[in-house]
């Protein structure tokens, strides 16, 4: 057991800091991160190519298809950095999910095509799973893609689809055959959002939001290029994608990043003429989440670690997953605690500091999104079910 | 020993949920949302044609002399369409400080008005800085000859922008957070020096920032003593806290209701999601939950209105054990809705998050869970 940063270590510490602190834009990223427009994705683009550029758009990635090729400790940096600056994280579904997809299943032709424009962000891509009837049943989906000549036909609906609003491209499960097992008979899809049948409508959220979409499908020709792997196969490739999804879900950096927020906000937050943050109640109720953080950044540390030895991603991405959540969801609903009275206006044409409105609307847009925290990415309940099948083995 | 309504009373619940099922349901309810001044004047005439805005006034005003425990009646009925109209910062807020205020020149002249749906009030308590102490107060009142001059700013004022005439406290003496010195003053919202921002809150309801410049109140104006306002304000606190605690329950047991209903029919693996059990004992638990909310809601009524039997601690120690448990209850019971609801309650078109919203502001009024902990716990625990 060894955790001490060694000399270079420290001096990629070093040089993360000093790219951070001088190739982030902190005052754009302050207006645009609060609201989901076109404004939002161009920023979150631009930051994303300066990563790229810098060779550090994709540390889980293998170095042949550009990864970082960081150690371990060297990732758990970064992150710690990010989280200390409250940078949010790139978007995942490129990076994250399809990429890892591609270059584990997919051909070469595929990997070509898809790869560099998934590390470059100039492709956007959206994740095309829940549908109607299948949320945490997922292998229950419906939406089909029959086989016509040189393409695949695709009819249906997928729905919580976040940001397809951006989206260049949707990676989508769809039903190819009806087989007995229901997981049998789904294969794994790339559609081009600009395909003629594709149309999205927004959803808006209880945040008043628009970040999800339903995705509908009529009649769309897909070429059967961008078929991921064998037909009937892709529940195997989901899957392997879904544990992908779930080693990042643990947010720690941002969980950690809010909580420093939630911090500075207590300190300036008055009651009675005294600082919220000096109140003991309140401080308990900071620290039951701060300890849980801190254990949880070690049981992360340590799956990380485990990993690099070669031990492959299992049911600890679902222990990662629920607590993750259950702290995000644990910072915002005290964050909405904090602002009281204020975090209820929505907002108007006040100054926004009167009602500390850089911070008190948003508190109550996190605590909202939030609630889908533990739904989204294989609902809560769903993952505890995973844990007691596959770890206690009943 | 009862607990059942009166007759009266089941006739005023049937009347307040004729008219939800009726005339208040969400799609109207998203109608009414959208008039420019965010709450319907048919629904508020609808009111006071039924008697409701009459209920805790007294007889020699128009009233119907009713009790705190009526109000609870029509506001757990109200709770269960979320209704928007400023019932509580008129009638409760607003109307009970003129009622409990001695000053009978502004009793005749405003409680009738109230009654018949002409006047609408709002109570400015609370300052940016102060949160849930009401005695943190900055906006200062000087006396001039027979008016006082009224400067400072006052935050989130419920139903600030529509009213009529608002109840304001000031502080007249003392230092920023002494309970000395405050004093509640009543003035017209048309006085010059006062600029109102109004804003909608999440959940629906109307409010709004009150800057007052050199505001001139007249000292016939006074309600209740001068500087002795925080006795005044902590009287009518505790109906605005039991009246949105009734409302709470509605709310509360409406979204259990729906949350179950929609467990039985949403079918995943197969089955409903209602046969898991990991979901039955959650949705038991929130009955539970629903359940002692009402036991508390029914002590702090039956505690808080018999001066003779409870002593004042224990009449204030059941009212904060009260938001304790409806607080804690309505977290739980807002959140597992929309968690078992899945993508659906994250869904603005859909009601769940709505209630969820009523029951976060409902919460936060005159203090959350911690605040009101503290002072049970202040009370309970002396050496």
């Amino acid at each position: 057991m060894d955790v001490k940063f060694t000399r270079e270590d420290l001096m990629f510490r070093d040089e993360v800091r000093a790219f951070f602190e001088e190739e982030y834009d902190f005052d754009l990223a302050k207006q645009v991160l609060n609201d989901k427009s076109d404004d939002y994705k161009s920023a979150i683009v631009a930051w994303q190519k300066k990563l790229h550029k810098k060779g550090w758009i994709a540390p889980a990635w293998p170095t042949e298809y550009g990864g970082s090729g960081w150690t371990v400790t060297q990732r758990y940096i970064f992150e710690s950095e990010r989280g200390r600056l409250g940078i949010p994280d790139a978007i995942p579904f490129g990076l994250k999910m399809v990429g890892p997809v591609i270059y584990t299943f997919g051909n070469q032709q595929q990997k070509e095509r898809f790869l560099p424009r998934i590390l470059s962000s100039d492709d956007w891509w959206c994740q095309g799973y829940s549908e109607p009837g299948a949320g945490s049943d997922l292998a229950s989906l419906q939406t089909s893609a029959e086989l016509v000549g040189e393409d695949y036909i695709v009819n249906g609906q997928k729905v919580w689809t976040t940001f397809a609003q951006f989206a260049d491209w949707i990676f989508c499960l769809v039903r190819t055959s009806k087989e007995i097992r229901k997981q049998q008979g789904i294969s794994f899809l790339l559609i081009d959002m600009n395909s003629p049948g594709v149309t999205v409508k927004p959803i808006i959220t209880i945040d008043g939001k628009h970040s999800l979409n339903e995705v509908l499908f009529d009649d769309v020709k897909v070429p059967i290029e961008n078929l991921i792997g064998e037909q009937d196969k892709g529940w195997t490739y989901a899957k392997a994608l879904l544990i992908h999804e779930r080693a990042g879900i643990a947010e720690v950096a941002d969980s950690r990043s809010s909580l420093n927020s939630l911090k500075a906000q207590a300190a300036a937050e008055t009651s009675g003429g005294a600082a919220i943050i000096e109140d003991p109640v309140f401080q308990m109720r900071l620290s039951d989440i701060e300890t849980e953080l801190m254990a949880l950044e070690y049981t992360e540390l340590r799956a990380l670690a485990s990993m690099a030895d070669g031990g492959m991603p299992g049911p600890e991405s679902s222990f990662l997953k629920i607590k993750g959540t259950e702290i995000r969801q644990a910072i915002s609903e005290l964050a909405l605690q904090l602002v009281g009275y204020y975090g209820g206006a929505l907002d108007s044409n006040l100054d926004p500091g009167v009602l500390g409105h850089d911070f008190a609307s948003q508190a109550r847009v996190n605590y909202m999104y939030g609630r889908a925290a533990s739904i989204y990415g294989g609902s809560n309940e769903v993952q505890r079910n995973v844990i007691a099948k596959m770890v206690l083995g009943v | 020993m009862n607990f059942k309504l009166s007759e009266e009373q089941s006739m005023l619940k049937e009347s307040v949920s004729r008219f939800i099922r009726e005339r208040y349901d969400f799609d109207m309810r998203k109608e009414v949302m959208k008039l420019s001044e965010g709450y319907s004047r048919d629904c508020w005439a609808t009111f006071a044609e039924l008697g409701w805005l009459s209920i805790p006034f007294a007889d020699e005003y128009g009233g119907l002399d009713g009790t705190i425990e009526d109000v609870a009646v029509v506001m757990e009925e109200m709770g269960r369409g979320i209704i928007v109209e400023p019932y509580i910062p008129t009638v409760v807020m607003f109307g009970q400080l003129l009622s409990l205020s001695r000053n009978e020149l502004l009793k005749s002249e405003y409680i009738p008005k109230i009654i018949d749906g002409s006047c609408l009030g709002a109570f400015a308590f609370l300052e940016r800085q102060a949160r849930y102490e009401v005695t943190d107060i900055k906006t200062t009142g000087t006396l001039q000859g027979d008016h006082y001059r009224v400067n400072g700013e006052k935050a989130v004022v419920f139903n600030g922008g529509n009213a009529d005439v608002i109840a304001i406290t000031v502080r007249t003496g003392g230092q920023q957070c002494d309970r000395h010195g405050v004093t509640v003053l009543l003035v017209q919202s048309d006085t010059p020096g006062i600029e109102t921002t109004s804003y909608q809150m999440m959940d629906g309801q109307m409010a709004a920032n009150m800057v007052f410049k050199d505001v001139l109140i007249p000292h016939s104006n006074v309600l209740g003593t001068v500087d002795a306002g925080t006795e005044l304000v902590e009287a009518v606190i505790p109906l605005v806290i039991l009246a949105s605690s009734a409302e709470a329950l509605g709310v509360m047991t409406v979204l259990n209701e729906l949350t179950v209903n929609y467990a039985k029919t949403r079918s995943q693996f197969g089955t409903p999601i209602s046969s898991f059990q990991v979901l039955q004992h959650r949705m038991v638990d929130n009955f539970m939950a629903v359940e002692q909310s009402r036991s508390m809601l029914y002590r702090g009524l039956c505690t808080y209105a018999d001066e003779e039997a409870y002593d004042q601690n224990e009449r204030l120690r059941s009212l904060h054990a009260m938001k304790v448990v409806i607080a804690k209850s309505a977290k739980t019971v807002g959140e597992e809705a929309v968690q078992i609801h899945g993508g659906m309650g994250m869904t603005d078109d859909l009601n769940i998050g709505h209630y969820l919203k009523r029951l976060i502001s409902i919460t936060t009024l005159f203090g959350d869970a911690d605040f009101h902990q503290k002072r049970f716990n202040e009370l309970s625990y002396k050496t």
